[in-house]
């Protein structure tokens, strides 16, 4: 007990004072986060509101499927995510390692799957600084690309590689999350750290939520 | 919320809806690609069938946040502060894509229209 | 849970700044006090670096022609003095030296509400400005502060990206110190101390905090793109490839133009202490003046395309930002009135804190007023980047922005160090800096008017009279700027021991000793008055010289 009454700062009069202030300092910095990624998502509306037909078909170039499956990993580890902070709350600190080495597990496997996605652009040279006559013309017919091809593989790997960092950024710290729980530095009065962590890490989910259909989904149709 | 007691309010969801949750997102991800795969322009006509295609898209995606930030976010079980602060940071990306997108859909080259 | 050490009572009490004096209680320190200092000695670094460059434009504009250094020298020397100046200086200025040392007072608070955020934010400031700094000494950076594409991204030989890392990391200082904030203000107050009891400079900071978090990502993703550009050709902004360079404005000034308001909201928030306590009057329309500083922050934030009328943007959307540029001036106005309204049948008194607000309101009034010319957009295709729009920014930025930060450390100095500094030096710094001001940039406005475009180093002969009254009031300026550095450094040694409330002000900070302890206060204090209440003051906190009431 002693190690938990150590966790509540000088300044804070008790537990609930602490974790109220931490939480509202943990979703103000979610809003910055929401504008952080905002200023891509206009970048994003202004470019496919004026190049709509070429960003379906540039889109049409990524795969769906991995896509698909990567969003229901990212859903899985949000799920055990919430898990594990629900474990933290009833004072189960193997629950919030066992939990958390699972979202470590999905986040991982998100990642990877990036890479093969990532890797499968290389391929086709379709990385913006690094294959320019790729995203000018098309291998095969040798037909210029239209304008706007270019732009929406510059947005797709500004966005996705943006969020990927937020995941690397992410899974150190699931690890020393795991590690503390099982230390049982965590109980029913204070688990904030898992909590916070918690909700960037769903905050990370929510980005995906949206880059899903608008990466990959505007060229399921019509295009071809 | 002040409804509730504190003990409720620390421990949120119970387990089953978590799970509920979940279900709820992976038949949402599903629905969204099958409605993406769905072309809307024969029935509707090009303009009207992209928009439908993309406000489902859009209206499922902000479906499947508003659960997460709801319930695995716990904002259902906070202050009303913390709702406050979801819907303070939707207007503000309102307004950085509305007000930019007023200038895009909006510029002409009809300048004799303001020069004399 | 009171701290067992105060119980031996010492007669030279324990206070934050003597309790422990090695290198590492500094560097480590999770006391929002220490960290203010940290803040302090940086900004003013970084103010005489910014300073020094303004002074190379200045003797390059003594004469027509380009003599002094070349264009290219020129383009670096006021590019450097921008981006020092505003990202390094006027942004952290006054929240995070100020703000930070005050906030938790003014609420009853042992700290600020996240301290470790609170020391990692000057971390990233540090780290930002040294980046920053590096660039602009060694390759030098000249692309003019905006950092417009395609310049930037495309054409310029400066050391742009490691510039735009430095700003890109300092944002993120400037993000969690407003973090900080929003979470002390909700959660941290003491007793008793409810929303409309707050001091007016709580409001303004919790108002530019509002900014700080909501509008600072959208320029750090726009420096992310603009690097990605530089480095990449990634093509967002260049027409070859799609893009569009309007695109950076528009992105660039939907922080930028709030930033304004991180510079001037806090220095208001200043005003109202200062003018409230020297007029010994609760600060007239409190509840306006309140909400004004929100209106400001919320309006700010929509009113970025009125830097963009003479670029492609649409007109349509250019009447609409003209617009709504026209509302901010309400509440710029509310808070003008009242103020000016407070002194009505006050017992004004000019100490030198209140010279500064003085100074602030006559300045900040025309470059507010200036602002609704720009505002218009016939007149403003005239203005455009001509030495209008330079005099319009200084008289807020500097007028504004730095006449209150001179206004707050001269009205809290005796509360962060302990000591009173001259009066008599303070007083003339304050009129130097006010008639040096003037001097300087109130011919700018005519250049302007005359269609000087800003950013030359050369001009026609007959400009040169008024230039040559710009570069002698700059000269007047820095003088008034330099005295304070001697002054307040000598009342560190010599000056006189300050009371607890040398001012007879009302706010919780004079409750507590000067310097105050480390952890603020003995005992949490409990508010039952609104703020600004005179009558409730103990006789003894009446300004006396000496008074030592603890």
């Amino acid at each position: 007990m002693s190690s938990l009454a150590s966790s509540l700062q000088h300044h804070f009069t008790d537990f609930k004072q602490q974790k109220e202030s931490v939480v509202l300092g943990m979703w103000s910095f979610l809003i910055q986060e929401v504008m952080f990624f905002g200023g891509l998502f206009a970048t994003y509306t202004v470019f496919r509101s004026q190049y709509s037909h070429a960003f379906a078909e540039a889109s049409g170039l990524l795969n769906v499927n991995l896509g698909g499956v990567n969003t229901i990993v990212l859903i899985c580890s949000s799920l055990t995510m919430a898990m594990a902070v629900h474990a933290a709350s009833k004072g189960k600190n193997g629950g919030i390692a066992f939990w958390l080495v699972l979202t470590i597990l999905f986040g991982s496997i998100f990642l990877g799957v990036k890479v093969v996605e990532y890797k499968e652009k290389w391929d086709h040279g379709l990385i913006p600084g690094i294959h320019d006559e790729g995203l000018r013309f098309d291998h095969e017919t040798h037909q210029p690309r239209p304008t706007g091809f270019w732009l929406y593989f510059a947005l797709y790997f500004a966005m996705t590689g943006l969020h990927a960092i937020h995941m690397i950024i992410g899974i150190p710290i699931l690890a020393t999350l795991a590690i503390n729980g099982l230390r049982g530095k965590y109980g029913p009065e204070y688990y904030t750290p898992v909590e916070m962590t918690g909700l960037y890490w769903h905050f990370v989910d929510i980005v995906w939520i949206f880059l899903f259909p608008l990466l990959y989904l505007i060229g399921a149709h019509g295009a071809h | 919320m002040d409804a509730t007691t504190h003990h409720e309010e620390h421990h949120g969801p119970t387990v089953k809806m978590y799970f509920a949750i979940f279900a709820a997102l992976s038949v949402l991800t599903v629905a969204t690609v099958l409605a993406a795969k769905f072309d809307f322009a024969p029935m509707l006509g090009v303009g009207l069938g992209a928009f439908v295609n993309n406000a489902v898209a859009l209206g499922i995606a902000c479906t499947k946040a508003s659960l997460v930030i709801l319930f695995f976010m716990h904002v259902k079980y906070e202050s009303k502060l913390v709702g406050l602060a979801v819907v303070a940071s939707v207007i503000w990306l309102a307004f950085l894509v509305l007000i930019t997108m007023t200038d895009y859909l909006t510029r002409t080259s009809d300048w004799h229209l303001f020069v004399r | 849970m009171s701290t067992p050490h105060h119980t031996a009572a010492h007669h030279e009490e324990e206070n934050y700044l003597t309790h422990d004096s090695s290198i590492q209680s500094w560097l480590l320190t999770k006391d929002h006090k220490r960290i203010a200092l940290l803040y302090f000695l940086s900004v003013t670094l970084f103010f005489t670096i910014g300073g020094l460059f303004a002074s190379l434009v200045r003797i390059e504009l003594l004469t027509p022609a380009g003599d002094f250094m070349s264009s290219e020298m020129y383009n670096q020397a006021f590019t450097s003095h921008g981006v020092m100046m505003i990202f390094f200086f006027l942004i952290p200025a006054v929240p995070a030296v100020l703000g930070n040392f005050l906030m938790p007072l003014m609420i009853g608070a042992k700290d600020l509400a996240l301290p470790r955020i609170n020391l990692a934010s000057w971390y990233i400031f540090i780290i930002g400005a040294s980046l920053a700094v590096f660039a602009v000494l060694t390759g030098g950076l000249d692309t003019g502060w905006t950092l417009y594409p395609p310049y930037s991204s495309a054409y310029s030989q400066s050391r742009v990206t490691i510039a735009v890392a430095g700003v890109f990391i300092a944002g993120f200082a400037s993000i969690l110190t407003g973090v900080n904030f929003i979470a002390t203000v909700h959660r941290m107050r003491a007793p008793g101390l409810t929303w409309f009891r707050l001091p007016l400079f709580v409001w303004a900071h919790y108002a530019t905090s509002l900014v700080m978090v909501l509008g600072t990502p959208v320029v750090a993703i726009t420096l992310f793109l603009l690097g990605l550009e530089r480095t990449l050709g990634f093509g967002f902004f260049d027409p070859a490839k799609g893009g569009d360079p309007v695109l950076f404005q528009h992105l660039f000034w939907f922080y930028s133009h709030p930033a304004v308001y991180i510079m001037i909201l806090p220095a208001m928030g200043v005003i109202s202490e200062i003018i409230s306590t020297f007029s010994r009057q609760k600060l007239f329309g409190y509840s306006f003046v309140a909400m004004s500083s929100l209106a400001i922050a919320i309006l700010g934030f929509l009113v970025w395309g009125h830097h963009m009328f003479t670029t492609s943007q649409s007109a349509y959307t250019g009447i609409l930002f003209s617009a709504l540029t026209f509302l901010v001036a309400i509440p710029s106005a509310i808070k003008a009135f009242n103020w000016t309204a407070t002194l009505y049948k006050g017992s004004v008194s000019w100490e030198t804190p209140m010279l500064f607000a003085f100074g602030f309101m006559g300045l900040f009034l025309i470059g507010g007023l200036t602002g609704l010319f720009l505002a218009t957009m016939g007149m403003d295709i005239h203005l455009q980047d001509t030495y209008f729009v330079v005099a319009h920014f200084h008289y807020v930025m500097v007028g504004g922005g730095v006449m209150g930060y001179m206004g707050g450390i001269h009205f809290w100095w005796p509360k962060i160090t302990g000591k009173m500094y001259s009066n008599f030096w303070s007083k003339l710094s304050a009129l130097l800096i006010f008639a040096g001001f003037n001097f300087t940039f109130f011919p700018q406005f005519v250049l302007g008017f005359m269609g000087m475009p800003r950013r030359y180093h050369s001009y026609p002969e007959e400009w040169q009279i008024l230039n040559v009254m710009s570069t002698a009031g700059a000269s007047i300026l820095a003088i008034g700027y330099v005295l304070p550095a001697i002054y307040l450094t000598y009342s560190l040694f010599r000056g006189q021991k300050a009371p607890a409330n040398p001012w007879g002000a009302t706010g919780l900070e004079w409750q507590t000793s000067s310097p105050p302890p480390p952890h603020n206060f003995h005992e949490t204090p409990t508010v039952t008055t609104e703020a600004y209440d005179y009558q409730s003051l103990p006789l003894s906190a009446t300004p006396e010289k000496g008074a030592s009431h603890v």
